[in-house]
């Protein structure tokens, strides 16, 4: 997807906010249909529906333990729902497999970054370009240039870095699969603001670059003010959805994950 | 023991560790991607030499072949024993194990299923060759090549040093270099994860049973070489051998190669210096000892880097 695509789905949020209609036909990438999912008798999901269009930063709130992280683990294949549907591009993907997942072109930065500590920065970067034959070379100044702190530090241990740098690599790492949809899981977590806003400012770059994004995230203001859409879980169900700054001014939002009592 | 006696213990010893390190790398490479002491391996090394017996004595039944003949069923032991242990450990994996990995089953049962798998191993080969200690063809007759300040150092132990050095650095290469062993040590390192990146977990943990069966049915081979082979021969190499990687740190590649040189080096020497019957002590002796004072083994534990 080209610059002027992404430029195009900005303006189309806009347009969405401003009538405060639903979202105009635009190319589906991602649906999830009534997902129920279970870890062995607890109920985790409890008949999710989410959409991601093409060229979207959609953001998925929700407080802790609301199904968040189940969601994402469900789209990559390490979750089988036990009802329900995931399509991508109109197929099913449900019960395939995570390693199949990330060559449709979903890559999946987990929660809690999880990079492989004992291996250098590069050989991680290298380890997310696994399904392809060779290493993509410009993917990965692609990545260098987006993280220079990454570049700075190739041959360091990816579990010698500091929490912002190791959630840099998480990313860098995702992208290296050149994914057409990111899932980011948390990327702020347990980050200083000032770093938390670089991630966020490069998660814009990357999708005004052309990859959609599918963000989870506690910290809903600056989730809301970075995505076109949002979805809010609780208890496993989807309780509000919308154009992102409808939501960012949703009275309801504010109380509930901008912690404004009312 | 006479200082000039050093050599005629360090050379055995030199030997021995060698094949203990190739064997403690089977342990060591499993226990990386499962967290799981495959301790059905000392099958495999036993599995490893029995077939290459079944097929050195239907290549030449002569017990005494000559040197042309004998470089010839080298040869073919390492081969047969290489693929017989592969087979043996990956057929290990599928039954033994998977079944368990798909239902999630604790510690436990994996445990038990590979102490089951090793005793059914152990007398299935009881039952088929017998339970007598059988030999493999003397090969070389135990001809000197040089010697190295007085010690006579035979084709056997070279053939079987460098042999077991080669399979080392081979190993060392796959691991480090080859996309194959970045899958395994990125599974070592977090399945999950590198499922995640397009690893399919199943298919590297099939492959790195085969790799350590294929070394270690090789051990099993040159270990009878010099040695009787029986059904139970795997049991004490194979725990001197475990205890070698624990030693070295489990998971831990290079620490198993360390590992397995050092407690042949030990057992060695202790005979001529405690006597024979202290032989199979001391390589438990040093096992108390290093995890007394470093728990998790000489390198730590854990596929490294440069695992
Ligand atoms: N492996 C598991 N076994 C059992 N229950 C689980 C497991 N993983 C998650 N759960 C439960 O499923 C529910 C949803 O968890 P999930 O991790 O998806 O939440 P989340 O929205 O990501 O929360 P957080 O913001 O804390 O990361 C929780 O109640 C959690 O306790
Ligand atoms: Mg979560």
């Amino acid at each position: 997807m080209s610059a002027a695509d992404a430029a195009g789905a900005d303006a189309v949020g806009v347009a969405e906010s401003a009538a405060g209609t639903a979202v105009p036909p635009r190319k589906k990438m991602l649906e999830l249909d009534d997902l129920h999912v279970f870890y062995g008798a607890i109920q985790a999901l409890k008949g999710v529906h989410i959409e991601v269009n093409e060229g979207e930063i959609v953001a998925l709130l929700g407080a802790n333990g609301a199904g968040k992280t189940t969601t994402l683990r469900t789209i990559s294949g390490l979750l089988t729902p036990r009802e329900g549907e995931v399509r991508w591009r109109g197929e099913r993907i449900d019960g395939v497999p995570a390693h199949h997942v990330v060559g449709l072109g979903i890559g999946h930065s987990p929660e809690g970054r999880r990079v492989f500590p004992a291996m250098t920065v590069t050989e991680n970067l290298n380890m997310g370009a696994y399904r392809f034959k060779s290493v993509p070379k410009a993917e990965l100044d692609r990545v260098f240039e987006l993280f220079p702190r990454l570049a700075e530090r190739r041959e360091q241990l990816a579990g010698t870095l500091s929490g912002g740098e190791q959630q840099m690599l998480a990313i860098g790492r995702a992208l290296m699969g050149q994914p057409k949809l990111l899932l980011l899981d948390e990327p702020s977590m347990g980050l200083a603001p000032l770093i938390v806003a670089q991630i966020f400012e490069i998660i814009r770059e990357i999708n005004e670059q052309g990859t959609t994004v599918l963000l989870v995230e506690q910290n809903a203001a600056q989730a809301l003010r970075l995505a076109h859409r949002g979805y809010a879980l609780e208890t496993g169900s989807v309780v509000l959805s919308g154009p992102a700054d409808r939501l960012l001014s949703d009275p309801k939002v504010r109380e509930a994950y901008l912690g404004e009592g009312a | 023991m006479q200082p000039d006696e050093i050599l005629d213990y360090l050379i055995p010893g030199i030997m021995l560790g060698a094949l203990y390190a190739v064997i403690a790398i089977g342990y060591t490479l499993v226990y990386g991607v499962l967290q799981l002491i495959n301790f059905a391996h000392s099958e495999v090394f036993m599995v490893g030499a029995y077939s290459a017996l079944l097929a050195l004595t239907w290549i030449d039944p002569s017990t005494n072949p000559t040197a042309l003949v004998s470089v010839l069923l080298v040869a073919a032991g390492l081969a047969v024993s290489g693929t017989a242990g592969a087979a043996t450990a990956f057929a290990l994996e599928k039954v033994a194990y998977r079944p368990l990995r798909r239902r999630n089953a604790p510690r436990l049962a994996f445990l038990i299923s590979a102490i089951g798998a090793s005793y059914f191993l152990q007398n299935l080969a009881g039952k088929l060759f017998g339970r007598d200690s059988r030999a493999l063809p003397t090969l070389f007759e135990n001809k000197k090549v040089f010697s190295v300040f007085g010690t006579q150092v035979t084709i056997l132990q070279l053939l079987i040093v460098c042999a077991a050095v080669l399979m080392m650095v081979g190993l060392d290469y796959l691991v480090n270099r080859t996309k194959l062993g970045s899958g395994i040590r990125a599974v070592a390192q977090d399945a999950e994860t590198a499922g995640l990146m397009g690893v399919d977990i199943d298919k590297v943990i099939s492959r790195t049973f085969i790799i350590g069966g294929f070394m270690g049915g090789i051990a099993g081979f040159l270990f009878g070489l010099h040695l009787q082979l029986s059904f139970t021969m795997g049991f004490l190499p194979g725990i001197t051998a475990f205890a070698a990687a624990v030693v070295g740190g489990v998971g831990n590649i290079r620490g198993a190669m360390m590992g397995g040189m050092l407690l042949g080096i030990v057992e060695s020497f202790s005979s001529p210096i405690f006597g024979e019957s202290w032989r199979y002590v001391s390589a438990f002796a040093v096992l108390v000892l290093v995890l007394m004072f470093r728990p998790t083994g000489i390198l730590g534990e854990r596929l490294g880097r440069s695992a």
